[in-house]
């Protein structure tokens, strides 16, 4: 819906592919806000120490459940008020985009690194690869995720490590779709045939051949399953099993909220927004990168 | 046909059995069962007793064996929480979280359907980026946070539904809310997609000219050639949903098969998360199975490919 069919044959004959695709960028709305929604978490997480004023850990039990700047009786150095301990709610919100940002780009590095791996052999290969990965991926997708990352961090203990590593090894399943499919629409390529010819090694053909076609699906399916790790995390440390109390984490501080979620609910609302946004964004960006660089699958 | 569905079913038997394969060892390998039910203050000679009483000290293989053949048998043990038979107790649950999933899905496919068949057939128009902007909200939203916001709505600023319990079918209505919004965006992206492809089909044109009704066109010609996909979609969402239905249940205190995992869970009472892990999988694998038959039977390229 977002790129502009306006633009002549001609025009577009004249382009440089990276022109070209520079173009089809800044004309999509849905990225470029994506984009822009991502980069000021990122200066927010980057920035925290010095944009909040105080520690997200320290509690002061005088000034606790401050309102924040829009309401009456506001503390104007406390902008978002502080939660049931006193604790500075700007500054937890901050710290905690730390805490999303690492937990979604660990998950997707590593649950990337497994599901490629899988996808690509499965693809490039065929035959009783292909099947025993099929088979991997039909026994990952029925396993309940919440519930066996629930389990295991219950019986493990939660910390921060536990989470991302559970996380990534439940959703590599995604990457070894996509891979396998994409790696098996150009495996017969004649370029891969002629790479093939002239003798290069398998490991060289899957590199320089197979993975320099594949891998703008795999940015793709990155952003997507980035944004599903930052909402489990979430979804775990609002059930108490995920990332543990004093720990900054956007689900906790809605975890933490919900009890007094009847009189003051802004204390659910912020870090809620927060979430939704940061996900909002990366998905935005994903779907916006599928757009530009591979416009023929939008759907 | 006979032959596809004794290979698929053979397939959906070998995966449930992988499951459990991997979520029991999972289990026991991660914890130490013993000490979870004799507590933080049990004696070293407690915890020989209990490992003595449940088999705990025992290969981990004969105890999968033992347990499979009586989960086989249909029988999953004593829970160490409830103390009663976890056979017992999920059956007692099961049908809270099945009338949730029912509700759910039709809500999610009474919404989504008709909302992308309206959006294909005026693409780029108001109504199109209204749907768009429903979906790609549904994907960002938190289910838990949206469940929470509903209940300061609608119970605490209008006091309209109750917040928690499972009593009444007014109960039900948030749940089905929170957790049928959590599948729309697929379907309806997936109707769709479907419907713009098959609208611009030849034999779409084909219909019009020969003076066919725009109705019995979109209906007849182009929704039954598009709902194919999404009908084997809403299946693999339903068997995700029962899996997701712990966060909304936990929500909305709503007793059901996901609420008890979240209480069996939090006290590590492994027969009861394991025998759930297993039923879960096995809705999904039932679902997808079913799904997968019925595409054969409606397209005979599927069993012979």
């Amino acid at each position: 819906m977002t790129s502009t069919p306006a633009q002549t044959a001609e025009s577009i004959v004249a382009l440089s592919p990276g022109a070209m695709l520079r173009r089809r960028a800044f004309g999509h709305y849905g990225l470029l806000f994506g984009l822009a929604v991502l980069g000021l978490v990122f200066a927010a997480a980057l920035f925290a120490p010095l944009l909040a004023e105080h520690s997200p850990y320290t509690q002061n039990l005088a000034a606790r459940m401050k309102p924040p700047f829009w309401m009456a009786g506001a503390d104007p150095s406390h902008l978002l008020g502080t939660d049931q301990l006193g604790r500075d709610y700007l500054a937890r919100l901050l710290y905690g985009a730390r805490i999303s940002l690492l937990i979604g780009i660990v998950t997707a590095v590593i649950s990337g690194l497994i599901g490629t791996t899988l996808g690509v052999a499965a693809g490039y290969f065929g035959g009783k690869v292909d099947l025993a990965v099929t088979f991997l991926i039909n026994v990952r997708l029925a396993m309940p995720v919440v519930l066996v990352a629930l389990a295991i961090v219950a019986l493990f203990g939660g910390s921060l490590q536990i989470v991302i590593l559970v996380l990534g090894f439940l959703l590599w399943d995604r990457f070894a779709v996509v891979m396998r499919s994409s790696v098996m629409q150009i495996r017969g390529l004649e370029y891969v045939n002629a790479a093939r010819a002239i003798g290069c090694t398998t490991p060289r053909i899957l590199l320089s051949e197979i993975m320099p076609n594949v891998v703008n699906n795999l940015i793709v399916v990155m952003t997507l399953e980035m944004a599903h790790a930052i909402l489990l995390e979430a979804a775990l440390s609002f059930l108490g099993l995920g990332v543990q109390p004093p720990t900054p984490s956007w689900g906790l501080m809605i975890s933490e909220g919900k009890e007094m979620m009847l009189f003051q609910p802004w204390l659910i609302t912020i870090p809620g927004i927060a979430l939704f946004l940061l996900v909002l964004a990366i998905n935005l960006l994903g779907d916006g990168l599928r757009d530009v660089t591979a416009p023929e699958a939008k759907g | 046909m006979l032959a596809f569905a004794l290979k698929r079913l053979g397939l959906a038997v070998l995966v449930t059995i992988t499951v459990s394969v991997i979520s029991f060892s999972l289990l026991h390998l991660s914890g130490d069962p013993a000490t979870a039910i004799a507590g933080e203050n049990a004696t070293e000679a407690d915890i020989a007793a209990i490992n003595e009483q449940y088999g705990f000290d025992r290969p981990l293989a004969e105890q999968y064996a033992d347990w499979l053949w009586n989960a086989v048998q249909g029988d999953f043990g004593q829970s160490y929480y409830f103390k009663l038979p976890v056979a017992q107790l999920i059956s007692d649950r099961l049908s809270v979280t099945m009338t949730l999933g029912v509700c759910a899905i039709s809500f999610a496919l009474l919404t989504a359907v008709p909302l992308g068949v309206l959006a294909a057939i005026r693409p780029n128009s108001l109504i199109d980026r209204v749907a768009l902007f429903i979906s790609v909200a549904g994907q960002a939203m938190p289910s838990f946070w949206f469940g929470l916001i509903m209940i300061v709505v609608f119970s605490i600023k209008f006091r309209l539904l109750p917040p928690s319990g499972s009593e009444t079918w007014q109960h039900f209505i948030m749940p089905t809310i929170v957790l049928g919004y959590y599948a729309m965006p697929a379907i309806m992206r997936l109707t769709r997609a479907g419907m713009l492809e098959v609208l611009n089909a030849d034999y779409i044109r084909t219909a019009r000219a020969k003076g066919a009704g725009a109705a019995r066109v979109l209906f007849k010609h182009a929704l039954r050639n598009a709902i194919v996909p999404v009908v084997s979609l809403a299946a693999v969402q339903m068997g995700f949903m029962l899996g997701g239905s712990i966060v909304v249940e936990s929500i909305f205190a709503l007793h059901g098969a996901g609420y008890l995992a979240w209480e069996s869970i939090g006290r590590h009472d492994l027969p009861t998360v394991q025998a759930l892990i297993l039923i879960f999988s096995c809705f999904y694998i039932l679902f997808t199975l079913l799904s997968d038959l019925a595409n054969a039977w409606l397209d005979p390229r599927i069993r012979v490919g």
